[in-house]
Formats: C-alpha cells, structure tokens, sequence
C-alpha cells in the first residue's frame, strides 16, 4: 500500500483500511472505501456522512472515470478525505485535485519539486469546480 | 535480416543502429540477429534513440531495403517532396521505395 | 475577432513553461517516452514516420494577420519552409526538433495561439463554418459560442483522460460547411419561434472504422445553459463510454449501444444535477466575447457591380467567392489545391502572403475551412480584381473550389505512422488527369484517406478514397455517395480496391458515367442518389 505523499487536510487521517464498494454495503461500521473506477460513485451517496475516506483507484492514468467520481462526490456534498491512489503522475495531480481530491498516494512516490510545480503552475482557471476557485468568468464579471 | 530503426529523441530525425552508433542512412544498418531486445533497451534507456524497433529487411548491391513500405519511406523521406530527402539530387534515388 | 485577455494570455503563457518542463524532464530521463507520450500529445506533438510533428490549433479555424504571418514564420525557422492546413481547420509542421517545441509554442504565444489539446483524449479544437460572420444564410455568428466552448474545454480537469478523443464543432446555419453532424457533439445555434436562440444538440457522429452520422438529442438547449448541457453529454460519456477497447471508444458507440434515447436520458438526468451546480458562465461573458466578433467597419453602399471582362477573374469568382451578407463585399477562397499539388500545402512565403493580403483587403482576417482551403471573408468587390491578380501571380489563384480538383487529402503515408497507404500521390493524379473537365464535371466533392481513420473523410466524399495495405501493398477502395453538408450521407465502397493508377481510372469513369446520365443541373452526387450504385459498377469493373 503506497504512502500518502501529499495531504490538504488537517484532520487525522482515518486508520481504517478501506473496503470494496461490494462489501461496504453489509459494514455498516465501516468509514473508508474504495472506489476501483467501474463502480458507480452515486451508490456512495447514502452513506457520506459516515464515510471519512474515500479512495479513488486509478490503475492506469489513462482511465479517466475516477476524476467524474470525484466531482460527483463534492457536488454531492462529501467533505470527508478524497484519496487518489494508483497510477498517479505529476502531470495529473492538477486537475485530480480541482475535482475534489485532497490527498494522492501515488504508487511511485513523486519529485516534490515537480509536485509542486504543478500544484501552482496555473494560477487561473477556466472552470468552476467545488474545489472554491472562482472561474476567469466569475473575475471577469465579478 | 534483421535491422534496427527509431528517431532521434531531440530532433527527431529517422536513424539506423550500424553497430556502433545510429545513423541517418539505412545503407549503414546492420543486421543484429538475435542481439535486436538487448539493444533496444540498452539504447533506448540511454536516450540515444527514442521509439526504435527491430524490423526485417533485404541487403543486395544496392544496399539496405527494408521490407515494409512503410520504414522504405522512413528510409528515403516523403515520395511526394524528394527535395526532402537525403538525396534531393539524384532523382532515381527513390525508385526502390514503392 | 477574440481578443485574450490577460487571463487567456497568463494561461498560454503557463502552458508553455509548463511543456518546456516535460520537455526538459524526458530530455534529462526522468520521464519514459511512455509517460511523455501522452503529455506531448496533449500538446499537439507527435512522433510521425520521419520527425516530431506539431499541430497548433487554430480555434474554429480563424485568424489574424499576424498570426497567420507568425505561421508562416514559424514554418521557415522550425520547419522545413512549409506547412500543411488540415481538415479540422489546424495547421501540422512535419519537421519539428523537441528541443525546439517550447521556443514554437511560446513564439505561438506571441501572438494569442497554442497547440493546447490538439491530441490526446481530450476535447480537441472546436472547429466552424468558414464563412462564419459573412455568410449571408447565418442565423447568428457562431464564433462566440464556439469560443465559450473553447474556455470551457480548456484544461477542462474532468475531461483531460476522457475514453477517447473528442471534437465538437458549432455552426449556426442551416446550409452545414462544418461536417457537423460527423463530430462527437455538433451544435447547431438556433432561434425558435419566440425568437430565442439556443444550441440543438447533435451528438455521437464521426468518421473513423465505424461511421456515424450524430442524431439529434435535444433541439432546443437555452443558450444560458448550454455549457451545462456540454459537460452532461461529457460526464455521461466519461463515465460510460468503452475503455476494453480504443476501437469502440469514441461517444459514437456509446450513443448507438446505448441507443439514443437511453443516452439521452441519461445526459437529462445529468444535466439536471448540473444546473444546481452554476457552472455555466453568465450571458454578461458570451455578450463580451460577442462584442469581439462585430462586424469590421464595412463601408456603406460599396458598389455591388464586378467588372467581368477578365475571364479568368471571371471564372474565379464564379467558383471561389460566395455571397456576403454586406452588400459590396465578398468572401473569397484561396484554394491550396493547384492542379497535381499537395493539398492542404503552403509555403512559409504563401503563408505570410496571405497574411498580407487579408490586412490589406479582408480586415486583417482569414479561415482556415475543412477543405484545406484559406478565405478571406470580407473582401470589397472593388478590391476583389486586385487581390485575384496577387493570388494568380503567386500560384494561390486556382479556380477549383469545389470541383474535381479541390480534392481533401490525409498526409498519408508519406508521412504518418498511422497510414497505410499514401493519399497524396493519388490525390495529384487524380487533379492532373480531371482538372481539364472540372468545369463540365461541376461540384464533386473528393475526399482521400490513408487508413481507416478518416482524416480525409472518405465517408463523406460524394466520391471517397480509402488506401488500404493489401500484402504491404497499397490498395485503394472507392467508395460514391457520401456527403458532409447538411444532406449528410456516409459512401457506399463500389467493391474490390484498386492500385494507384487503377483508382485514378475508376474516378474517371465515375465522373463519365455521371456525364453520361446527369439531367438538367443535377450535380455528381444527385445523379448517383437518383440512379444508383449498379451503373456506376458496371463502368468501373464491367
């Protein structure tokens, strides 16, 4: 299991190990899943406000499911931990976390330089998310 | 027999493993035999070539023919500007390719 | 014509130091070609049979003078003093250094351009109507619709690794020059009774191995909320299109296993959601875009009349120059098809002199259209003489637009990896041999591909090639019948292919049988609906 590199919260992390979406229905004690990227994120929705940690597996970068789910979460209201795990490069963590992740466990840890070269490289953005920056619309209207 | 092709990783230009080094002419392309996968990976991590692949080819007089049309036009450049190509002024240059 | 702002130009600006960092990290090895590739992509940056290639995007195929000039420039610096306008309305330079890339893309913006999402599985450039602004058949300008949707998609962060790629084209007309209803969403802007305007959805066409033509899903999306409905059609293809396998990816597939209904559903459903979530931008921003798109100051009552004594002039202008909404102007084609050229092809002095020409008679605009042809859209009649002599001495005056000659062609294997065969040896043949009767033959739209791809358009070609690799042998089959107007229709293949110089006489017949049987005004493509595949068979392998 790859270690959280980086984390945009100040809660503490959740110790649970994460379960399958599948066995998560029948634990009902359970406070940490995992979302592989054919599993429906609305079948979430019942249960967020017992849920603290949601992984997000991105087995191969390529597979963009994971990143609707995340948005589908916080517009849902979800404001526990939203992790992604799996094939995470660089050059994604910008747009995962405009659409709601707050903590990355990439498999191959990455350079933080790079990391954060690409956490802050676009200081405008063309769309509103949930993640609170305003759209280059909203500033032009402000 | 069996020959060696990629690009240049910086400029991207066709080349040709001659045994030592890669080249920009496919008449200096040697047959590596079974040693093709060990190559490959030994040049391609070391940058010094990008996208390469082993691929079948005749020699005769003329020289390296690849088999496949496709690393023929690699070889000699586009049919349709041959003032791009390695020999802009030979104009039988190309008459192996198609 | 949009102006960026300096939030736009903060964005380019980002990117390019953004790509020269990726660029420097696979150059110093700390990425693999397998991690690059799909970065390189998304900036438009291929490896193709014989270089890097670079396609910049050209937003719904406008642009300024200096841009244009910077094209050309850009050919004679990086490139081997050409370039190559294709048929979603960019522009690909064969010969580009990687170590190069990051001085082109920040030259690109220089002067507002990028190759932002010109590949990758992403939403690709949005591409237009060419006569965008002057035709006179236009409901609205679709420009700043088009625009809104390239804000939108750029750096879309849900839509960056979508199944496939993605292209969306916007027309506001009913006459389509755009091929609308071959692209993964095509908009129509409309106005209803009540005289609102609104975007009808079109949604899930294409060409490639499996042609569709897009059906319609809602014909009436309010305007303020037309970006919602974009990014429901997208989620729900984000999340549901194919993954197991790249050949049943694109929405197209979706759309038909699903079936349109349950596709459109499902995107209602979505949309729904989405409109709770304000991520629509406010009409204040599409009004400001708008204001961007006016038109040029067009001089009032400018003579309508042309002086037709040249009869070169005169047969240009009959086959090149369309009807302007203003009254004195024309739009003018500057066709990239001289007779056995590249299509698509121009030099880096072509470039810049075209550049030239639309600050000086087209108020500093051009298109690029899908034909691989330039316009001028807002020329004054008075000027249109002059402007015809500079193009004629210059070899950017051939009156083809539309006929035999004005043949849409892939690179092809000359220079793709993708192809399997080549597309413009046989498109030159095929200008050589016909061109003499173009004038007889009348419109005939031809459309080459290289591979089953269909970056030529095959399927839409009132006559269509497809080059095929028969036993590493090139083989080309022909296919009559397609159409990418609004009558859209996708070709029928006749039967066995043909080798190069065996499909330049199968066009030949097709366009004999044609003549032989046409009535009244009929063009190729009518008498073919009228009378069938059978005769055109029996010419071809009787």
């Amino acid at each position: 299991m790859a270690e959280v590199q980086f984390r945009f919260r100040t809660d503490e992390p959740v110790a649970d190990p994460a379960v399958t979406v599948d066995s998560f229905g029948e634990q009902s004690n359970a406070a940490a899943v995992r979302l592989e990227p054919g599993d429906d994120a609305r079948d979430l929705l019942p249960h967020l406000d017992r849920l603290q940690l949601i992984e997000v597996n991105f087995p191969v970068f390529g597979d963009g499911r994971g990143y609707s789910a995340a948005r589908i979460l916080r517009e849902a209201g979800y404001t526990g931990e939203l992790r992604a795990v799996g094939d995470v490069l660089v050059d994604q963590i910008a747009f995962l976390r405009r659409c709601g992740f707050d903590a990355f466990a990439p498999e191959v840890p990455l350079d933080p330089a790079d990391a954060e070269g690409a956490f802050t490289r676009f200081a405008e953005v063309y769309q509103p998310t949930t993640d609170g920056r305003a759209a280059i619309w909203a500033k032009r209207h402000g | 027999m069996k020959i060696l092709t990629g690009n240049d990783l910086k400029t991207g230009a066709v080349t040709w493993w001659d045994g030592v080094q890669w080249s920009l002419h496919v008449e200096d392309a040697v047959d590596v035999g079974e040693h093709a996968d060990t190559i490959l990976a030994r040049e391609m991590a070391a940058r010094r070539v990008n996208a390469a692949y082993a691929i079948e080819a005749v020699k005769d007089e003329q020289g390296v023919r690849p088999a496949h049309i496709k690393d023929r036009i690699r070889a000699f450049g586009p049919t349709v500007r041959p003032d791009l190509t390695l020999k802009p002024a030979d104009p039988t240059a190309g008459d192996w390719v198609i | 014509m949009y102006k960026y702002d300096t939030y736009d130009q903060a964005m380019v600006d980002a990117r390019v130091e953004e790509f020269r960092d990726q660029v420097r990290r696979r150059l110093e090895g700390h990425i693999t070609e397998d991690q690059f590739k799909p970065l390189r992509l998304m900036n438009g940056l291929y490896l193709q049979l014989h270089a890097y290639m670079l396609r910049v995007a050209i937003p719904y195929g406008t642009l300024s003078s200096a841009q244009m000039r910077m094209l050309g420039d850009i050919a004679d610096k990086y490139d081997r003093g050409y370039g190559h306008f294709t048929t979603r309305q960019n522009i690909q330079y064969n010969w580009i250094k990687l170590e190069d890339a990051g001085d082109i893309l920040a030259d690109l913006a220089s002067v507002e351009m990028h190759a932002i999402q010109t590949s990758g599985n992403c939403i690709r450039n949005t591409t237009s109507d060419q006569y965008a602004g002057a035709a006179a058949d236009e409901v609205v300008d679709p420009r700043p619709y088009a625009e809104l949707i390239r804000q939108w998609s750029t750096f879309h962060p849900e839509f960056s690794f979508l199944p496939r790629k993605f292209k969306m084209a916007v027309i506001a007309s009913d006459i389509d020059r755009a091929a609308m209803k071959l692209h993964d969403i095509g908009i129509q802007i409309v106005r209803n009774d009540a005289g609102e305007i609104g975007a009808a959805f079109y949604v899930g066409g294409g060409m490639g191995r499996t042609p569709m033509i897009a059906p319609c899903i809602n014909p009436f999306v309010p305007i303020d909320q037309f970006i919602t409905y974009s990014e429901a059609c997208l989620r729900v293809y984000n999340r549901y299109g194919r993954r197991d396998n790249k050949y049943k990816a694109r929405i197209k597939i979706l759309v038909h296993e699903l079936g349109k209904d349950e596709y459109t559903r499902q995107v209602e459903e979505e949309f729904a959601h989405l409109l709770s979530q304000n991520i629509e931008p406010p009409l204040a921003e599409l009004e400001r875009i708008k204001a961007m798109f006016a038109d040029p100051p067009f001089e009032a009552g400018a003579p309508d009349e042309l002086d037709r004594s040249d009869p070169d002039f005169a047969l240009w202008v009959d086959n090149n120059c369309v009807t302007h909404k203003q009254p004195g102007y024309i739009a003018a084609t500057i066709s990239l098809k001289p007779v056995g050229g590249i299509p698509g092809d121009a030099s880096g002095e072509q470039i810049r002199l075209m550049a030239d020409l639309a600050r000086q008679y087209s108020f500093d605009e051009l298109r690029v259209t899908h034909a691989q042809n330039i316009v001028l859209p807002h020329v004054k009649k008075a000027d249109l003489y002059a402007l015809w002599q500079v193009l004629e001495a210059n070899g950017l005056g051939t009156p083809n637009l539309d006929l035999v000659g004005d043949i849409i062609a892939c690179p092809g294997l000359d220079y793709c990896s993708l192809a399997n065969a080549r597309s413009i040896p046989v498109a030159q043949k095929i200008s050589q041999r016909l061109s003499g009767k173009a004038q007889e033959i009348g419109e005939l739209k031809l459309k080459i591909s290289g591979c089953i791809n269909a970056c030529g358009h095959h399927h839409a070609g009132h006559i269509g090639i497809l080059g095929v690799d028969r036993k590493g042998v090139e083989n080309y089959q022909l296919l009559l019948g397609g159409s990418e107007a609004a009558d859209t229709s996708l070709g029928q293949i006749t039967g066995p292919g043909f080798d190069e110089d065996g499909i330049v006489d199968a066009v030949e017949k097709a366009t004999q049988v044609y003549l032989a049987n046409k009535e009244g005004g009929e063009r190729f493509l009518d008498t073919y609906r009228r009378i069938g595949m059978a005769p055109f068979k029996e010419a071809i392998y009787g």
